[in-house]
């Protein structure tokens, strides 16, 4: 039973990770650059949350206005900010960083501005359902209904995503820009509007992801939130694991990181949980520094 | 003259690629577009597709400035270019490169129809639908470039350089489809080609390119038997 509840948190953990991470691989595909302000936005967009829940006491009807947000800001930084920064990236060794920076500038501007309309204290969340553990054969597990609630949105989040990218004319259109943004522009895609809903759908899937790990948490937030800085971190990482340039990469990265995780802390030690998330993203880059899933550079020359 | 490029220059960064260039092609015909390297072949068709901005000059089709439009608006009004290499996308199918071809149009029931006519067209490519494009040989991704460049209808077909990297045989298969296109579809098509021969011997005209200008235009025939050019750029 030990075995499984590890597995089971493991997976619910992973499939949080994963969300950040496929934020992460929708805006690398689309504009190259990593996006280390998808905390900040995550935040916003949880902070959206907590306005939209307080007011309308739906949690339900508060996430997809949370995702909406999340989208509507991120499209607007694609626009106002990167479209610009990447323009210029061609002229010179700071101009090629400088989108990538400007990303970790906009993440401390986020969280000043959210200290400044919100303030620094801790908000909550209450989740919607409880996040007391099931009961099984007297043993009480950490597997909870809000954990069981949040795999299951996930997965269905996921196949949402999934078909689109396989089974619309957007999906192909979203394919094609990023493995080709010339050919796909000859073809009549509007690369550029394209480039603007992957940020959109980072937007969203980051803000799930920020309000899940807030509620899978303790509900608790604020702008310095550590939550939201490990979010960023095993975000990254599960990207990374998953080669940075697929989807499906970026959920198997997730899981894979949430179960390493869990089994050290069940397993290990619970003191190494800051340490273990870095120690599997070092062993995985000396391994395989593609990713798992990556694709070797010069495969296509 | 449907299509019409007056005065065009086209500069990268500091490089002029081309230099003040005017030529016009009629309807229907197939134009071979020859030249050394560096004559500014590939920056010609890349500045009519709207890849490349031109610095300046003119370009017109069917009578209308389409100078400055973005190649995701020409492919709307008709212009379709096949980049050089073998254009298509390895990591997505055969089936999905050609409706990519077709993506801007609504209507499925006439993608499905083009899709069906690209295939009686080219049936190794429709054998293998389901495939990803980078299992083909290099001539049949050739002809699922072409085949994508042909489910947006195109009027005005930009080529450059079919044949490069292929084996004879398949070259010569590859030239004279695009002859058979041209005809069959009435099409007008700007083929840019470093095999001269092979790309003078199917056109109606040719158009040498020197140092971004036009050095000469005749119908392709007379450029095949004139001197000059079979000693410059025919290599006998």
């Amino acid at each position: 039973m030990q075995l499984l509840n590890t597995i089971l948190i493991g997976i619910t953990a992973g499939s949080i990770y994963s969300l950040m991470a496929i934020a992460f691989v929708l805006v690398w595909r689309s504009t190259r650059v990593i996006n280390f302000a998808q905390a900040g936005m995550a935040l916003l967009s949880t902070y959206f949350g907590y306005e939209a829940v307080t007011r309308i006491g739906s949690f339900w009807i508060a996430l997809p206005i949370a995702m909406l947000g999340g989208a509507i800001f991120s499209a607007l930084v694609e626009v106002i900010l990167m479209r610009v920064l990447v323009k210029h990236s061609s002229s010179g060794p700071i101009a090629a960083v400088a989108p990538i920076i400007a990303t970790l500038g906009l993440l401390g501007l986020i969280r000043s501005v959210i200290a400044m309309i919100w303030g620094g204290q801790d908000l909550r969340i209450l989740p919607p359902v409880s996040n007391n553990g099931f009961t099984v054969n007297g043993e009480v597990l950490v597997f909870s209904p809000l954990k069981l609630l949040i795999l299951i949105t996930t997965l269905i989040l996921m196949a949402l995503l999934t078909l689109l990218f396989q089974r619309t004319n957007l999906g192909l259109s979203f394919r094609a820009s990023a493995y080709a943004p010339e050919i796909a522009r000859l073809s009549g895609v509007r690369v550029d509007l394209i480039r603007t809903l992957g940020w959109a759908l980072a937007g969203a899937a980051g803000a799930v992801a920020g309000v899940f790990q807030t509620v899978n948490g303790n509900g608790n937030f604020s702008p310095d939130s550590i939550e939201f800085s490990l979010l960023l971190v095993s975000g990254f990482i599960a990207a990374v694991i998953g080669g940075l340039d697929s989807l499906l990469g970026a959920v198997i990265g997730g899981m894979f990181l949430g179960l390493t995780i869990s089994f050290i802390l069940m397993y290990v030690s619970s003191g190494l949980f800051f340490i273990a998330p870095f120690v599997v993203l070092l062993l995985v880059l000396f391994i395989r520094p593609q990713g798992i899933i990556g694709v070797k550079v010069g495969r296509r020359a | 003259m449907t299509l019409n490029v007056s005065h065009l220059s086209v500069h990268h960064g500091a490089i002029r690629a081309i230099n003040s260039l005017s030529l016009a092609i009629p309807t229907g015909a197939l134009a071979a577009v020859i030249g050394s390297n560096g004559a500014g072949k590939t920056s010609l068709l890349r500045a009519i597709s709207g890849l490349n901005q031109a610095s300046h000059g003119k370009i017109s089709w069917m009578g209308k400035s389409i100078l400055g439009d973005k190649p995701e608006i020409l492919v709307r009004k008709g212009i379709s270019h096949v980049s050089e290499g073998k254009s298509v996308i390895p990591e997505l199918t055969v089936k999905e490169n050609l409706e990519l071809g077709a993506i801007w149009r609504r209507d499925k029931k006439e993608m499905i129809e083009t899709l069906d006519l690209v295939v009686s067209i080219f049936p190794r490519i429709g054998e293998r639908l389901a495939q990803r494009a980078d299992t083909l040989s290099g001539g049949e991704r050739q002809m699922l470039a072409i085949g994508r460049s042909l489910m947006s209808k195109p009027k005005l077909l930009l080529l450059d350089e079919p044949s490069l990297g292929l084996a004879p045989l398949v070259v010569e298969q590859i030239f004279q489809t695009i002859r058979e296109l041209t005809t069959s579809m009435r099409l007008t098509v700007v083929l840019v080609e470093q095999n001269a021969m092979g790309a003078l011997r199917i056109a109606d005209l040719g158009i040498v390119l020197n140092l971004g200008k036009v050095v000469a235009v005749d119908h392709a025939q007379a450029l095949i038997d004139d001197p000059a050019v079979r000693a410059a750029y025919l290599g006998y």
